[in-house]
């Protein structure tokens, strides 16, 4: 071991006796005082929510109202609390959306398990699920706390798609090999 | 210089490492046998080799020697043998090693060499991960994650084909997945012996599709989706039911018939999804009927018999009534080995005469054999029965009507399906012990709930006197109690030693009791099965005709 | 009105008196709790409680806005729920000094109200002041120190009756520290009563003279006495401190090592009532001080009060009066919690060095040094 000794300056008479700290002290939690508050009052007032902020997992739509979830499962894969539970299913052949194949049946999330890491948000391929910016939920019973899919779209709503990759998937299965 | 070690063994060297391997063996199985992966789609080993996925090119090279003299010509700087390396690639499933042969499977050409080819696939195959049910144990997934180039320099529109093609009742083709290796139809030329599949254009437009007017219908044709490297075929059953990686795989052996085909049935939470075959190259290969594929459909159907009371009390119940009476025990040719161990066990306690039915069904000379009894062999071992089974119970019949028979334990057999009446059904009080309803269960005084094959585990004995065992898959039904347990108990009930019903108590009797199981412990039984001394049996005439790694007993004494 | 009162008998007339003291000090040790938190929020940048509110003050405008903003009403709630909260004893407590020593706590505290003036009027009769204290009796600041010393016991007793470890270690803590520092609370006003009694006049240890002895003509003689002594002033405010059990000097409670002391074991309206008892005590030692050092009710040094009431009616000028007296003290409870936020609480072997090998020194160096003082003045 190694000891540094560190020089220190012999304290005053006047810092002995502590009154001109104390007064200094006294000071600046009167200043403190007269200040504007710190804090926000909560419920009505909310704090900003920064960029790329993690709140409550939601599911989302693309602009053309097309739900993105295809449900491949990886979040449900990658969910370390296990919290998410999708059943997956096939689009009605008749649908619009019909050359996407599949869709959730369900999709659950349980709100009591997860634990707003974003892996699911990081994982999906589809950009379909998003943490956005609700960051305070509650309910009165277990039941409550589990998100299911109507209410993932509602908390969810639309966001904007750069690639709308199965629309041009579409015009393509529409336009053949006649461009080739 | 390079002698090989034994006469039919040809040693080669793969990157460096020296190795003998069977005369005939092709590059990639020489080195998978050096723990080396050779990346391939088209080449499977059970059918013939193709070549035309161009994935698994490798460097070749022989040593050199003096074409006059043959003398060995020496690298001067290594003091050993030079090597004449081939300068293009080839491929590894079409070449069969020679003495001496050398390879290189790590080589930068070889590595340009997967890149380039994984490059090309990719070029039209569909960005379907996602929704494509294939993702998880996807060969191009695999190997683009392993061999390939990590980005795409095709900008151009990507090819069209039809998706969602039905080829069949139970398979879905998405083409525009498809990568052309050809097992499918390989297979259904060679091995299901119904050419139905082909490809028809060229270049980029060649796509698969079954001979017009005809489907893929054969019993065998989910083995196509199995083989299918990518995941253009899917099961239509399967098919966006649940992502592989959440299955869990347990072995199993099918019921379907006495040939007891190796499965994996896939399972999550208790609910089975699907069953696909697993290799046994002394039973099934890799493949697998379609309809042993749905049996699974068995443990969630409507009829299956559910507890109405806590299992002492049926146990006590039915142990009551076949104590008093004349009793006959009708045992199940698709109980397990150690389930008809215990009912002849109970039936000899019980002073009873035991019977099983046989069930007989067409063969198709592959995978489906004419006994339709997965264990008619185990009640021969186990003393359950002494001589082959029939269909139809007539000495039952004949008895109940004679009035010597009063109480009937049937072990998961319906009797009115082997021949008896419901008047005769009527006549005597029945016990019944079963998974499912059916007009027995209906006509029993006591119904005791036990599990379907996929809830227990145990072994049964296949036509070729091959005891394999399998593993129970998900837990059972709440409340249905394992026949091994309900045997047992049984048993005890009616005043008989018990010895434990769990698999190494069953097993510790049955090595005692049984010749042909002397010296063996459940755990012990390996995967691929353990073939059994049946010269005890010789003398009858079993049903089952040829099938795949199959001769009777009959026509090999004629051979 | 006031006839009426005179006519009565005079145990009557204490127990108006009396009920009228309770009456007062309890709603201001509630205020002052409130004002705690208010003080306490503020200092650390935030509001403080400013939720509650009944239903028809609401409906006032700006008002029952202001009053809801202020936290009025969660003092009320508070006060009801220690009110109305289920009585739990723990049961290994000795039961009856367990219940007994919040009273011990409580009852001293507001004897010690009887002797200290908060304010002062003119009579009409002799024109003179009079002091506005419900028992004038010389003993005066004898009977603050004697009665007010007495809440020490009820701290051993808690601590004790609690029979828990922390509770125990609390009430020895409180005996010894409020025992260290009273010896120097005590010195720290010997040179205020020797400046007042001067010798030749009437011996007197009554508060109403130690104001009055501020209240006199000429530069002296107006002067505060945290002027002419501020020494004693500032032992008596460290003193006070201690004494009060305020933080820097909170050992007895010291909820981060005793997790809060001798009232570890107490909840609901028992603990409420030694809450009550240490703001009857803040309040009260800070009258004391106002009194001893900030000049009592004169508005301001060298403006006695009687300059400024003389033209006025009786009962504006005790007003004034009480409303001089009662500011300054608000200011002290104020700097009280002011303190609290700036000071961090000290060891407890720092305590015991500060209060007997400097603050005890000191006091005594400060009695002979106004001594000598004093005796130089007057002999001069």
């Amino acid at each position: 071991m190694s000891f540094k000794t560190v020089e220190r300056k012999p304290l005053t008479f006047a810092e002995r006796t502590y009154v001109p700290q104390i007064v200094n002290g006294l000071m600046t939690t009167f200043k403190k005082m007269v200040k504007p508050n710190e804090t926000l009052e909560y419920p009505e007032a909310r704090p900003p929510i920064p960029e790329g902020y993690r709140g409550v997992p939601t599911l989302v739509k693309d602009p053309n109202g097309r739900e993105k979830c295809v449900s491949c499962q990886l979040c449900e894969f990658v969910c370390p609390p296990k919290a998410i539970r999708i059943k997956p299913g096939e689009i009605d052949p008749t649908s619009d959306s019909a050359h996407v194949e599949k869709a959730p049946e369900a999709f659950d999330i349980d709100m009591l398990r997860c634990i707003y890491c974003g892996l699911c948000q990081e994982v999906c391929p589809e950009e379909a699920i998003w943490l956005q910016n609700v960051f305070s939920l509650s309910g009165y019973t277990r039941e409550e706390m589990v998100n299911d899919k109507d209410k993932l779209y509602e908390l969810g709503g639309t966001l904007p798609d750069k690639h709308f990759k199965w629309d041009q998937k579409k015009a393509a299965e529409d336009r053949g090999n006649a461009a080739h | 210089m390079i002698q090989p070690a034994k006469p039919d063994l040809v040693t080669v060297f793969i990157d460096g490492k020296e190795i003998a391997v069977p005369k005939g063996t092709n590059v990639i199985e020489a080195a998978r046998m050096v723990g080396t992966d050779v990346p391939h789609y088209c080449y499977h080993p059970k059918l013939t080799v193709a070549g035309n996925c161009r994935m698994c090119l490798i460097e070749l090279g022989m040593p050199m020697a003096d074409r006059a003299t043959r003398e060995p010509i020496m690298d001067p700087e290594t003091g050993k043998q030079k090597i004449n390396w081939i300068p293009r690639p080839q491929i590894g499933c079409g070449t069969t090693v020679v003495p001496g042969m050398h390879v290189k499977t790590q080589s930068p050409m070889v590595k340009e060499c997967r890149e380039g080819v994984m490059e090309f696939l990719l070029i039209n195959h569909p960005l379907d991960c996602p929704i494509c049910d294939q993702a998880g144990e996807c060969k191009l997934q695999e190997q683009a994650t392993g061999y390939g180039r990590g980005y795409s320099r095709f900008i151009e529109q990507k090819n069209v084909k039809p998706k969602r093609t039905q080829l069949g009742p139970r398979v879905t083709l998405d083409d525009e997945r498809c990568v052309l290796c050809s097992r499918c139809i390989r297979f259904c030329q060679e091995v299901a012996k119904d050419d139905v599949l082909g490809f028809v254009d060229r270049g980029s437009y060649s796509t698969l599709t079954c001979y017009p007017g005809k489907e893929l219908t054969n019993n065998y044709s989910l083995n196509t989706v199995d083989i299918c490297p990518v995941g253009a075929l899917t099961s239509t059953d399967f098919r966006f039911k649940m992502r592989v990686w959440f299955l869990k795989q347990s072995n199993s052996i099918c019921t379907e018939s006495s040939v007891g085909a190796n499965t994996v049935v896939w399972s999550r939470e208790g609910v089975i999804y699907r069953i696909t075959p697993r290799q046994n190259d002394e039973v099934n290969d890799t493949w697998m009927a379609d309809s042993g594929r749905i049996l699974y459909k068995e443990v969630q159907s409507g009829n299956r018999l559910k507890p109405t009371s806590d299992l002492k009390t049926s146990v006590a119940a039915a142990g009551s009534l076949l104590q008093d009476g004349a009793v006959a025990v009708v045992g199940s040719g698709r109980s397990s080995v150690e389930e008809q161990f215990l009912t002849a066990k109970l039936a000899k306690q019980l002073g009873a005469t035991s019977y099983i039915v046989a069930r007989h069904g067409e063969e198709d000379g592959l995978l489906i054999s004419k006994d339709r009894n997965p264990n008619t062999r185990g009640a021969l071992v186990t003393g359950l029965i002494s001589d082959l089974p029939a269909t139809e119970l007539s000495d039952l019949s004949a008895d109940i009507d004679a009035g010597k028979v009063t109480t009937i334990l049937s072990v998961g057999e319906d009797l009115t399906a082997a021949g008896l009446s419901a008047e005769q059904l009527a006549k005597v009080t029945l016990v019944y012990l079963g998974s499912h309803a059916n007009a027995t269960s209906a006509a029993a005084k006591v119904i005791i709930p036990t599990l379907t094959v996929f809830e227990k585990s145990g072994s049964f004995i296949n036509q070729q006197f091959r005891l394999q065992k399998f593993a129970s898959t998900i837990p059972g039904l709440a409340g249905a109690a394992d026949d091994r347990v309900v045997l047992d108990q049984l048993l005890a009930d009616v005043g008989g030693a018990s010895a434990g019903s769990d698999l190494p108590s069953v097993w510790a009797e049955l090595s005692a009791q049984i010749p042909a199981f002397a010296n063996t412990a459940y755990a012990n039984i390996p995967a691929t099965g353990l073939l059994l001394d049946s010269s005890n049996w010789s003398g009858l005439d079993f049903p089952e005709g040829e099938s795949l790694h199959f001769k009777p007993a009959a026509a090999e004494a004629t051979a | 009105m006031i006839d009426l009162y005179l006519n009565l008998p005079v145990w009557v007339q204490a127990t108006i008196k009396g009920l009228i003291a309770i009456g007062v000090l309890i709603p201001v040790a509630g205020a002052c709790s409130m004002a705690e938190r208010k003080v306490s929020a503020w200092i650390q940048g935030r509001p403080g409680p400013n939720r509650a509110i009944v239903p028809w003050v609401a409906w006032i405008p700006f008002v029952g806005k202001a009053l809801q903003r202020l936290g009025v009403f969660h003092l009320m709630a508070d006060g009801a729920k220690f009110v109305f909260k289920e009585d739990v004893v723990p049961g290994h407590v000795n039961k009856f000094y367990y219940y007994v020593a919040p009273l011990v706590a409580l009852i001293p505290a507001l004897c010690t109200i009887v002797v200290v003036p908060f304010g002062a009027y003119i009579d009409a009769t002799t024109e003179t002041l009079k002091p506005l204290i419900l028992a004038d009796v010389d003993v005066g600041i004898l009977a603050v120190f004697a009665i007010g010393s007495l809440s020490v016991y009820a701290l051993i007793l808690a601590g004790w009756a609690s029979n828990s470890k922390y509770p125990f270690l609390g009430g020895v803590r409180a005996s010894a520290q409020l025992i260290s520092y009273e010896l120097s609370m005590t010195l720290s006003v010997i040179p205020v009563f020797l400046w007042v009694n001067a010798p030749g006049g009437n011996g007197t240890l009554s508060l109403f003279d130690v104001v009055e002895s501020q209240s006199q003509a000429g530069f002296l003689g107006g002067m505060w006495f945290i002027f002419l002594m501020p020494m004693c002033a500032f032992i008596f405010l460290v003193a006070l401190f201690a004494e009060t059990n305020r933080q820097p000097f909170d050992m007895p409670e010291s909820e981060s090592d005793l997790v809060g002391g001798f009232h570890t074991e107490y909840g609901e309206f028992k603990w409420s009532l030694f809450f009550v008892a240490e703001y009857v005590h803040m309040t009260i030692g800070s009258g004391v001080f106002v009194l001893l050092f900030l000049g009592g009710w004169n508005p301001l040094p060298w403006i006695p009060l009687e300059m400024v009431i003389s033209s006025m009616p009786m009962w504006l000028g005790a007003l004034v009066g009480v409303g001089c007296f009662l500011g300054k003290t608000f200011f002290f409870i104020f700097f009280f919690m002011w303190v609290r936020w700036t000071l961090p609480r000290f060891r407890y072997d720092q305590v015991m060095k500060l209060g007997w090998q400097k603050l005890l020194p000191l006091a005594i160096a400060n009695v002979i040094f106004y001594a000598l003082a004093i005796a130089m003045i007057e002999l001069s």
